[in-house]
């Protein structure tokens, strides 16, 4: 285990954004490493008597062996279910009785433990203390993954005949192929996985020079400290690396359709997007909010429904990632429908990319989110969320506070150019689940 | 945008409030309540108005108009153009949104504190002067088709939902779903969004709920100055009350649909909370639906998913506080191998064993330490305190009634829990609703054993 002088950094932030004539004191984060080699993010609030603590680990469903997907999500899973000295029942009921919450994030790239409880000493204590056992002493009973893959396998047949589960996991297969953000737990994968995959998962994933400790609310930094120490000194020790491989982010023209009886179709078009750490980041969250990521004002809303009343949702999505994660459009639209729906984002989008936005669409963009930054940080639980973030992909501690400010700086230009570099589409994916019968394979 | 919100309840009830201290009250001469709750946390502000009118309200054959007309009320008045009134909001950073259930409808925004003007100015002015045209009303009400396409009409669990509303009540208008039959949508005209809007969209049948940073005293201010000059057009909204014929017996129903998976709800007719301060019944039932399935050591999982392994997942709900009657609610879908049949069995044992032996003192504590911590936890979501708040007086109690509820819980007993398990949950009271999956068409469904729905 990788032993770092004890505090090695403390980086304090206290800024003040005051764009658009609207100033608002972002949180000011605190950031050290423990003595285990953890990574801790802080910010200590009073105003009300609790705390959230989240630690998150490089072990989502992108490190999943391919023959064996569905080990990163059963692993996170069975750690809160049986630790040495506890079992379910007892971690179950023994957060209950102090009305703590035991909860976590699980995606692609993430997984993690969490908890969010009243401040008051004992109560804090033994919650602190059972998700300690949780990410330190997990014991993976036999029994309780024999149970678990059982009730994954059956949610996962049913998923099998359901048209937004059926038409998401055929579109992320059609983006990624045989890269690891492709991988999804099939139920041929998941009858194979056994206790042994588990605790190896565990063992080589779980490290505390790999974890991201946030702590938000009602402690001091002292006692976060040793919060954080707590929680991570006796992560297994692994020396083992986990990288991703890049993302092809040219991929074929494909499109599915798949039938179903479904009286609405399901369609999702896109291609290989963005990272979280992209250079373009900002350009491109921008250029969606207005093409279809800013609710009822984007172009594919008023096209779709506002002008011609064809769907009651249509979106589009960059979800960034390590590596690019999705960029997606997605809507639903009786049957009878979908073609006309389908020719009418594929043209909205071909006019976005060739045009780009209007400086007057830009400018409204912007109004909305430098504006309603202050909607994005007051809460406890969005602040925790956006440490995590910070802490995981390595963000500048002044992410809170540059954002704003990057905002502004966007142009017309920029969002054309970006756009147009990474979205072609000649070379996108797109599938149509519960597609018109007369066109169905 | 612009969603519905069932009345339904599958978690712990709603939580109750604690902390109302500085929450301020004052009706306007034109009949709007406006409360206020001072929040200074961070520059922001929530708005939130209130009409007591929902689907209960609606009449056959005109079912779903509530929920278009919320549609409607985004599509323009005299002076703000259609699609406007949301440029407007997000130009100013705010979201908003707004939804309607069975007992009420609501419209919010949440922006900078600064920007709360520009709110109050937008929704004064869409509560009279909206404009309903049929050239929108039609594109509109095909938007409302698509919704029901999408939440219920392919949505197995929901059509299950919809079909045993349907089968539970006989008269009362909570038979009716929220977003409205198709054919009901097919019929609607804009006449009908008229008269909709001229019936409940008064001062004097809404509340003003506004939450964040902001003085109250300035906030009554700019009440009066947006709301005050809209003239309540009727002394009193008046309305049909119903009341649902006693149940004679058990009533069983089988919903088609695609799916893997049979599942399982059972129905139990429950009491409604009525008054507050001396009601202790639906207090009990809000404890019972906690022992139940409270937190992930409560009765269904611990017995029915973990140790007997009957079900892949099982769940209770009860809702005190609505404007119609309640349910006291059950779901459960049976493990690979088990049939409906057998996890009715399970679910009717576990209600023995709560009849017979009742509850023992450390689930009870457990549940109402889980109600005092979300009473804290709650302090997080301004929002949501604001909503409360809102459906508090929509139904009919008063947000005052919040703090009172609180201790209530607190004070229900051991006995008081199998007393309502005992009363409630019989067979006169229920209705059980089973989900009897179909295989997608093309796609042979294989045989499974155990099945008792085999195809």
């Amino acid at each position: 285990m990788a032993i770092k002088s004890k505090i090695m950094t403390v980086i304090s932030v206290a800024a003040l954004c005051c764009t658009a004539g609207i100033a608002c004191a972002t949180p000011k984060i605190q950031h050290w490493q423990s003595e285990s080699g953890a990574k801790v993010l802080f910010v200590e609030d009073h105003n009300i008597p609790m705390l959230d603590v989240s630690v998150n680990f490089a072990a989502g469903s992108s490190f999943d062996a391919v023959d064996k997907a569905g080990v990163a999500s059963l692993t996170r899973r069975l750690m809160a279910l049986g630790v040495t000295g506890m079992s379910e029942d007892d971690i179950a009921s023994g957060m209950a009785d102090i009305g703590a919450v035991l909860g976590g994030d699980f995606g692609q790239d993430m997984a993690g433990v969490s908890v969010r409880t009243l401040s008051q000493a004992e109560v804090r204590d033994q919650a602190l203390d059972i998700m300690a056992r949780v990410l330190q002493t997990p014991v993976f009973p036999e029994d309780v993954l024999a149970r678990e893959k059982t009730r994954t396998i059956a949610a996962l047949k049913d998923a099998e005949t359901k048209p937004g589960p059926i038409s998401n996991r055929a579109f992320r297969k059609a983006i990624y192929g045989d890269h690891p953000y492709g991988l999804m737990s099939e139920v041929d994968s998941v009858e194979k996985i056994t206790v042994a995959d588990i605790q190896d998962f565990y063992r080589t994933h779980y490290n505390s020079g790999k974890a991201v400790v946030a702590i938000m609310g009602d402690v001091s930094r002292q006692l976060a400290e040793q919060i954080a120490e707590n929680l991570t000194a006796k992560l297994p020790a692994s020396d083992a690396m986990h990288s991703l491989p890049e993302v092809a982010m040219q991929i074929a023209s494909s499109e599915q359709r798949i039938k179903h009886p479904a009286t609405q179709s399901h369609i999702l078009v896109g291609a290989p997007g963005m990272s979280r750490t992209d250079a373009d980041y900002t350009v491109l969250y921008v250029g969606n909010y207005i093409l279809g990521g800013g609710g009822f004002v984007s172009r594919l809303m008023e096209e779709v429904r506002e002008q011609r009343g064809l769907a009651y949702s249509v979106y589009s999505y960059f979800m960034p990632l390590k590596q690019p994660g999705l960029f997606q459009i997605g809507l639903q639209t009786k049957k009878e429908q979908a073609d006309e729906a389908l020719l009418l984002v594929r043209k909205t989008l071909s006019d976005f990319i060739e045009h780009g936005p209007t400086e007057k669409e830009l400018q409204a963009a912007k109004d909305n989110i430098i504006g309603g930054f202050p909607l994005r940080i007051n809460s406890n639980r969005k602040i925790i969320g956006y440490l995590g973030v910070i802490g995981y992909y390595d963000l500048p501690l002044t992410y809170l506070d540059d954002f704003t400010d990057k905002v502004e700086k966007v142009t017309v230009e920029q969002i054309q150019d970006a756009f147009s570099r990474r979205i072609n589409p000649e070379a996108m994916a797109t599938v149509i689940v519960g597609a018109p019968e007369e066109a169905t394979q | 945008m612009r969603f519905i919100l069932f009345y339904i309840a599958l978690f712990l009830g709603c939580a109750f409030n604690a902390a109302n201290a500085e929450v301020f009250e004052r009706t306007l001469s034109n009949g709007l309540k406006v409360i206020v709750k001072e929040d200074h946390r961070a520059p922001v502000v929530v708005q939130q108005i209130w009409y007591k009118a929902g689907a209960m309200d609606e009449s056959t054959g005109t079912t779903g108009i509530a929920h278009v007309l919320e549609h409607m009320m985004f599509k323009g008045t005299e002076d703000v153009p259609a699609g406007e009134f949301s440029k407007r909001i997000a130009a100013a950073g705010g979201r908003e949104n707004a939804f309607t259930s069975s007992d009420y409808t609501a419209y919010f925004q949440q922006l900078h504190k600064s920007k709360l003007p520009l709110a109050m100015e937008l929704e004064a002015d869409r509560m009279r002067n909206l404009n309903l045209t049929a050239e929108e009303f039609a594109k509109e009400v095909n938007v409302v088709k698509e919704e029901r396409r999408m939440r219920t009409d392919d949505n197995p669990q929901s059509l299950m939902y919809e079909t045993m509303m349907a089968t539970v009540y006989q008269q009362h208008p909570y038979q009716h779903p929220v977003i409205g039959w198709m054919n009901d949508l097919e019929a609607l005209t804009v006449a009908d969004a008229k008269i909709w809007y001229d019936k409940w969209y008064e001062p004097n049948n809404a509340t003003l709920v506004i939450g964040g940073d902001v003085d109250a005293e300035e906030v009554f201010a700019l009440a009066k100055k947006y709301y005050g000059p809209i003239k309540s057009r009727v002394q009193e909204v008046t309305r049909r009350e119903y009341t649902e014929p006693s149940q004679l017996g058990i009533k069983r129903l089988v919903v088609k649909a695609p799916a893997e998976l049979p599942q399982i709800f059972m129905a139990y007719r429950a009491p409604t909370m009525q008054d507050p301060e001396k009601d202790w019944k639906p207090y009990a039932l809000e404890i019972l639906a906690g022992v139940l399935d409270g937190n992930a050591s409560a009765r269904l999982n611990k017995h029915l998913v973990r140790e007997q392994q009957i079900v892949s997942s099982a769940g209770a709900g009860y809702d005190s506080t609505s404007r119609g009657p309640s349910l006291f609610l059950f779901d459960a879908t049976p493990s690979e191998g088990k049939n409906v049949e057998e996890v009715e069995a399970a679910l009717r044992q576990e209600i023995a064993l709560l009849v017979n032996e009742g509850v023992n003192e450390k689930e009870l504590k457990r549940i109402k330490a889980q109600v005092t911590a979300g009473e804290v936890y709650k302090l997080d979501s301004l929002f949501y305190q604001a909503m409360q708040v809102g459906q508090m007086e929509s139904m009919g109690y008063g947000h005052r009634a919040l703090p009172l509820m609180l201790e209530k819980l607190q004070a229900v007993t051991a006995e008081q829990v199998q007393q309502v398990a005992k009363e409630f949950l019989k067979d006169d009271n229920l209705t059980v609703a089973v989900l009897d999956p179909q295989p997608l068409s093309g796609k042979p469904k294989p045989q499974r054993k155990g099945m008792s729905h085999g195809h």
